[in-house]
């Protein structure tokens, strides 16, 4: 175990912007008239809905269910009636529509069955290690739980072990490294032994050797809440191989490939997952549903959503899935010169364009945008080569070479320049003295190389079909040729055996031709 | 106007302010070589600078696209103001307008403007000028010559017959003398000759020594600012440093001592202001250090055995030259992989 997190490549200090909104507890947002489901949560494949218009359904209640294993199911936030299902808007970078349920909420928020995991003394105690992690993982595809980071990837897809690496390190991701958000800060300072108790959980499932929690050294109390709540676990059982790492606040210190290195050494080539590095990471906040889920029961319907930026009130909120963001974010009071609402974190997140969209699993945080905060766009101007956003690259790019190609539209000379190994954490944009949306051109050229890629793919399997089209009728005319020459040989020597046996005995000659003879 | 996509947050930065940054840089230089030498090197500095300013509005306007943006960034000063501290500060007009002409509009504009220019465009000008008006660029004002304002101006602006009397043999002049004398020098160093002929200062040449030092300077302050890396000027210092000592130590009756290159001609202006030139120098950290010991090397040689004054010039459009290929081969790891060294052209699989 590394004593000191190593300095990874490249990363700016940010102004963090993080006191407005964590210096107040998380409030429980109002229950909204109508929530809106939208019934693609997470990666992968979508659940399908198995309740109807006019169905009542309970907190808690199962009502889209994961028919794939890349998919996890989606739950009744509160108690009421289906409403409506069919596309609403969602936030989504596209501002595209969605499927959805539209629940309408009776106002009781009764929960329906629990059914946790760990359902009896004997399970949640010494017999853990007893739960086959299959079992685990359906339990969890089941409650819904996902990345609550951002990248919202069902959880019980990554306790999966990988065929030949064990499993060394765990990683609990609560560097929170994005300026202004503070969900995961408050989270894990309120609710610290339930985020030590579902690490736990996680780490006695995957039988790994150590577990490092990560906290940015700007969330000082979160630290302190999480190892004092370690410590009162150490108290009821011995544990030694967990241990709490404040990281420098230098951003992207949360993004999984530089927190890996920073906390192991390890370093993720290109295309490969952390776990052939023998490392697995969650977000605190997804911990933190592990274990409301396997303990309690409790599916995953709430978030803790971070309101911040120029508002009256800025803070922490707990609020149910389904909720208009418009509805939300006025409960922390925008100032009038608000211009726009931005979702996510300010590096790496995306502008509202429609208020009703909904909060969804991997919504974490809304900043109302006002110029003071964030200064307006100035106008681009010509790449001088000045390295600067070469030299805050995480991922050690040449922004200026992925910038020239994508803007030729080169995607494929972009691609040849490690384009793909972009993770879009904005730093070159951040610095550019010339104001150049980098990222903004390295998106649009990623999805020209995925589209390449895919017509490549398709266009292979065309030829590939086509081959083994080609193949076979080829085989078929040389097995029906074959047959036809077998018949024919057959034939042959039937005509010269019967040519034997009709000098021999000339009564059986005609035998074939009353074969269908009685 | 809110950015279409992400990150919202932008640095407070800009190539006017890096731009400025570098005239900052200048300014030392400019003051202890003008006190040296007399207003007559501010009056080029103003020159060049409208010169500049005027062709790039002219581009701009014949081109019909805004100009302003592109008067406003500074690069042209930058290209006007090493334009003026590399020519003879006594040059006429016409020269050092012909010099600006050929930085902005052939070298700069005519490549596709700010950033597309594959070679620097002051050092272009340099080179231009020096092949095409030899002697009017080897004409330099001896350290001592005190001349007034009025004078100055007469033969900047002037057609008066140029006074040989005017100029004397910088020491750069000298060391090259003597190594054509084929014998060297029969008694003593270099350093002693040029004493014998009071163009040796404290440590270099006598005046050039604090031009180059305030250079030094200015250069410290562009790395603190973040402005340029370390990774060319140490390069390029080095370089020249290990080249020089070694052909001094060889034979210091003919070659002059490291310190005396490193403080006499350009190799300060060259090795912090023009050999960092972002847009036609190496970007990537390998290539730079390339970059640097090349430019370093080739400057040496050059002005010790070619035919110019100095080697500046020509060893940056030289290792100019070379940029494109160096970087293309000096590719850094991206982050978890091996380093990979990409030849263009070749297909990575
Ligand atoms: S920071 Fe901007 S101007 Fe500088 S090299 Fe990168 S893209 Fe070009
Ligand atoms: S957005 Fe991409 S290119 Fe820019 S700094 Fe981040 S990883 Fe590098």
């Amino acid at each position: 175990m590394l004593k000191r997190p190593l300095a990874f490549r490249g990363g700016i200090r940010l102004a963090h912007h993080k006191y407005e909104s964590a210096h107040s507890p998380i409030a429980s947002a109002p229950l909204p008239e109508r929530l809106i489901l939208p019934l693609r949560q997470s990666a992968g494949r979508a659940p399908e809905p198995i309740v109807r218009e006019g169905d009542r359904v309970k907190k808690g209640d199962r009502i889209a269910a994961a028919e794939e294993w890349i998919s996890a199911s989606l739950h009744a936030p509160t108690s009421g009636t289906v409403r409506a299902i069919g596309p609403f808007p969602v936030a989504h970078p596209s501002g595209l529509s969605a499927p959805a349920i539209v629940i309408e909420a009776d106002g009781a928020d009764e929960w329906g069955e629990k059914t946790p995991l760990l359902d009896s003394p004997a399970r949640s105690a010494a017999n853990r290690a007893a739960l086959s992690p299959e079992e685990t993982q359906r339990f969890l595809q089941n409650m819904g739980v996902v990345g609550l980071g951002g990248a919202v990837f069902p959880s019980h897809v990554k306790l999966s072990r990988a065929p030949n690496t064990p499993l060394q390190t765990l990683i609990i991701n609560g560097a929170e490294c994005e300026p202004f958000i503070t969900c995961d800060d408050r989270l894990m300072r309120e609710r610290a032994d339930d985020v030590i108790s579902g690490t736990l959980f996680l780490r006695d499932l995957l039988e790994v050797k150590e577990t490092l929690i990560a906290v940015e050294n700007n969330k000082p109390e979160a630290a302190d809440a999480l190892r004092a709540a370690l410590a009162r676990a150490d108290a009821a059982r011995e544990i030694r191989d967990v241990a709490v790492m404040e990281l420098p606040a230098i951003y992207p210190a949360g993004s999984i490939k530089q927190l890996i290195f920073a906390l192991t050494g390890k370093r993720a080539p290109a295309h490969v997952l952390p776990t052939a590095l023998g490392v697995q990471c969650f977000n605190a906040a997804t911990v933190y549903c592990v274990w409301r889920a396997v303990a309690h029961g409790e599916p995953v319907t709430h978030r803790v959503v971070t309101l911040t930026g120029n508002v009256e009130h800025p803070g922490n909120m707990e609020v149910p899935l389904g909720m208009p963001m418009g509805q939300l974010l006025a409960l922390a009071r925008p100032r009038p010169e608000t211009d726009a609402c931005i979702v996510g974190g300010p590096m790496m997140g995306f502008l509202l364009t429609d208020e009703r969209a909904p909060v969804v699993k991997g919504s974490n945080c809304l900043i109302a945008r006002s110029d003071a905060f964030f200064p307006p766009l100035e106008p681009e101007t010509s790449c001088i080569r000045c390295t600067s956003c070469a030299q805050v690259c995480p991922q050690g790019l040449q922004p200026y070479e992925l910038y020239w190609w994508s803007r030729a539209k080169n995607s494929e000379k972009a691609a040849r320049y490690q384009l793909m190994e972009c993770i879009e954490c904005g730093c070159c944009a951040y610095v550019c003295p010339a104001h150049i949306p980098l990222v903004q051109y390295f998106r649009f050229a990623k999805g020209e190389v995925r589209a390449a890629e895919k017509a490549q793919d398709m266009a292979a399997r065309a030829k590939e079909r086509f081959e083994f089209r080609q193949l076979r009728a080829e085989r078929e005319k040389a097995e029906r040729a074959e047959k036809l020459a077998r018949a024919a040989a057959l034939q042959a020597e039937k005509l010269a055996l019967a040519a034997v046996t009709d000098t021999d005995s000339p009564a059986n000659a005609q035998t074939p031709t009353t074969e269908n003879a009685p | 106007m809110i950015p279409l996509s992400s990150p919202y947050l932008r640095r407070s930065n800009s190539t006017r302010r890096i731009m400025r940054l570098v005239l900052l840089s200048l300014l030392p230089g400019i003051a202890v070589y003008a006190a040296l030498i007399g207003p007559a090197l501010l009056i080029q500095i103003l020159l060049a600078s409208l010169a500049a300013l005027g062709f790039e509005f002219a581009v701009f306007f014949l081109r019909k696209r805004p100009a302003r943006a592109a008067l406003t960034d500074h690069s042209a000063l930058v290209s006007a103001w090493l334009i003026a501290l590399t020519f003879p500060p006594l040059s006429p007009w016409w020269l050092t307008i012909t010099g600006v002409f050929f930085a902005i509009v052939i070298t700069k504009q005519l490549y596709g403007g700010l950033g597309q220019n594959p070679f620097n465009p002051a050092m272009v000008a340099f080179a231009v000028c020096i092949i095409a008006f030899p002697a009017l660029m080897s004409q330099w004002p001896a350290m001592s010559l005190s001349l007034s304002l009025p004078e100055q101006l007469e033969l900047i602006f002037g057609f008066a017959p140029r006074l040989d009397a005017l100029t004397s043999a910088t020491p750069l002049d000298v060391i090259k003398t003597v190594l054509q004398k084929t014998a060297g020098i029969t008694h003593g160093t270099v350093q002693e000759l040029l004493m014998s002929q009071n163009l040796y200062g404290t440590f270099a040449g006598r005046g050039w020594e604090w031009v180059a030092t305030a250079y030094l300077v200015g250069g410290v302050f562009l790395l603190i600012m973040g402005v340029i890396t370390w990774h060319v000027p140490l390069a390029f210092i080095a370089s020249m440093t290990l080249i020089a000592l070694v052909f001094w130590i060889i034979d210091p009756s003919r070659f002059s001592a490291p310190l005396f290159h490193l403080f006499s001609g350009g190799s300060m202006l060259g090795a912090f202001f023009i050999a960092t030139d972002p847009v036609s120098g190496c970007a990537t950290p390998r290539g730079k250090i390339i970059f640097g010991i090349g430019a370093g090397l080739l400057a040496y040689l050059i002005r010790v055995f070619g035919v110019f004054p100095d080697g500046i010039a020509f060893s940056i459009l030289l290792m100019n030259l070379c940029a494109p290929l160096l970087d293309s081969m000096s590719q850094p790891a991206v982050f978890g992989s091996r380093p990979q060294v990409r030849v263009p052209g070749e297909k990575t699989p």
